[in-house]
């Protein structure tokens, strides 16, 4: 049970990683990646929706929607699902919680439309995976989100001082250096 | 019949969602102070981010606070300021629009270069190696740190120092933060007489290192019908409050560094 656990935390965040392999959740990756420190923030606040979406997605999908029929669905219910959840979750952590609040609260509205969080319901479904194993995948999956952007954040931060030709600054430089990330990540293949 | 189900699990579904959200918005309400809420709402609501802070939400915050000015948001303009100004019970006629300016005018051929520096863009570095390019200690330095640091692109970068387009200025004070040579300073925008020197060295020394340093002379002092001008540390000071604008003092500085009215209006 345990290598299980292990086998399936190094395949959702190495081999199968959501920006590198499933290229899944790259709005975010690009868009909140210039700083380490928000883009921890940002992969936290991914990986805490990621689990708690998993998790009710699960529910909806096979407890209302395969006894009815209604699978072909999904997207839709899901998208409505994450949307209301994302609110609802903001609303609970403004009032319980103003720390975390304040650290994830800007960037909760920002995932709500994330295809990684939809990716990671659709892929559950499609794999037919168990309550908890749904829930792995959406942990596990988020924590290589958050191993991505923050490497990522970490080269920007390094491309922000270095000497880069006038055609490559900016975006260009980054997709290349994402780019090659993935290269490195396909390395990790055939490990699981 | 599948249809009239997915229907209604679907209407179920939002049906249930909005109820849930419109419980929890009363159930988890927090009290916030209602000058933010008014503040949001005269924000861009871009969350551009060209102010510094996180959000809109994060601005309208610091506002309230007292962090931040209420001209702080660019998308807002003048009047998003004035709306704000009111809020926040700042009155926006007696609130004295400021404008950064750069107080001084080494520019090629009139400051005199130390050596030809061809490193790393940053005057900040540049500061760092043998006192800087400049011979003047106290001059613009000209690598754009402070055009960098500008959110309203009002800053450039003309013949070795940095020009601020008024009109485009807000009065953030970025610029005026980042540079390390304190050159830039945040006067108030009516005020068009200024002297643009900052050189605190004896008058040799000044003159030395730039054509047009101020060297305390003192001819604008005694020119001056109203007071105005001081010298303190070794070069010329004018309180905005007394001075009336009138030039003369510009019209008889022998180094040419006070900007008079008309000046300015020829240079822009």
């Amino acid at each position: 049970m345990t290598m299980n656990v292990l086998l399936f935390f190094v395949s959702c965040v190495l081999t199968n990683n959501f920006i590198f392999s499933r290229f899944l959740g790259c709005c975010p990756f690009l868009g909140v990646s210039s700083k380490v420190s928000t883009a921890v923030s940002m992969g936290l606040a991914v990986t805490f929706v990621m689990t708690i979406a998993s998790l009710v997605c699960y529910v909806v999908y096979n407890w209302i929607l395969v006894p009815l029929g209604l699978t072909f669905m999904s997207t839709i219910a899901f998208i409505l699902v994450i949307a209301a959840l994302v609110q609802f979750v903001e609303m609970f952590l403004k009032k319980s919680s103003p720390s975390l609040y304040s650290a994830l609260g800007i960037y909760l509205p920002l995932i709500t439309t994330n295809c990684a969080v939809l990716g990671v319901a659709t892929l559950n479904m499609n794999n037919g995976y168990s309550m908890i194993q749904s829930v792995l995948n959406g942990t596990f999956s988020a924590i290589g989100f958050l191993l991505a952007i923050t490497l990522m954040a970490g080269v920007r931060e390094r491309l922000e001082s270095s000497k880069i030709p006038q055609c490559m600054k900016g975006f260009p430089i980054t997709l290349v250096s994402a780019g090659l990330m993935a290269m490195a990540f396909m390395g990790f293949n055939g490990i699981v | 019949m599948i249809i009239l189900y997915a229907g209604l699990v679907l209407g179920g579904l939002g049906l249930i969602f909005g109820l849930v959200l419109s419980f929890a918005d009363k159930k988890f309400h927090v009290d916030v102070d209602e000058r933010v809420e008014k503040v949001r709402a005269c924000l861009g609501g871009a969350n551009c981010g060209a102010c510094g802070f996180a959000g809109c939400d994060a601005f309208a915050q610091a506002v309230v606070d007292g962090k931040a000015k209420p001209n702080g948001c660019a998308p807002a303009g003048a009047s998003g300021a004035e709306k704000i100004a009111s809020i926040m019970g700042v009155d926006a006629g007696n609130s004295e629009k400021m404008v950064a300016r750069v107080l001084c005018q080494g520019i090629r051929g009139i400051a005199k270069e130390r050596y030809v520096y061809d490193g790393y863009k940053s005057c900040m570095t540049a500061a760092g190696i043998a006192g800087g390019p400049k011979d003047c200690r106290f001059a613009c330095i000209g690598l754009g740190d402070c055009m960098d640091h500008c959110a309203f692109n009002a800053i450039s970068m003309k013949d070795g120092i940095a020009h601020i387009d008024e009109n485009l200025c807000t009065g953030c004070g970025q610029c005026a933060q980042v540079c390390p040579r304190s050159v830039i300073k945040l006067l108030p925008a009516s005020q068009k007489v200024r002297v643009q020197c900052r050189n605190s060295d004896t008058a040799r020394l000044a003159r030395e290192v730039c054509a047009k340093a101020c060297i305390g002379c003192g001819r604008c002092r005694k020119e001056c019908q109203y007071g105005a001008i001081t010298i303190e540390n070794g070069y010329a000071r004018i309180d905005p409050d007394k001075c009336q604008g009138c030039g003369a003092c510009a019209a008889v500085c022998p180094c040419h560094c006070i900007s008079a009215p008309d000046t300015v209006a020829e240079a822009s």
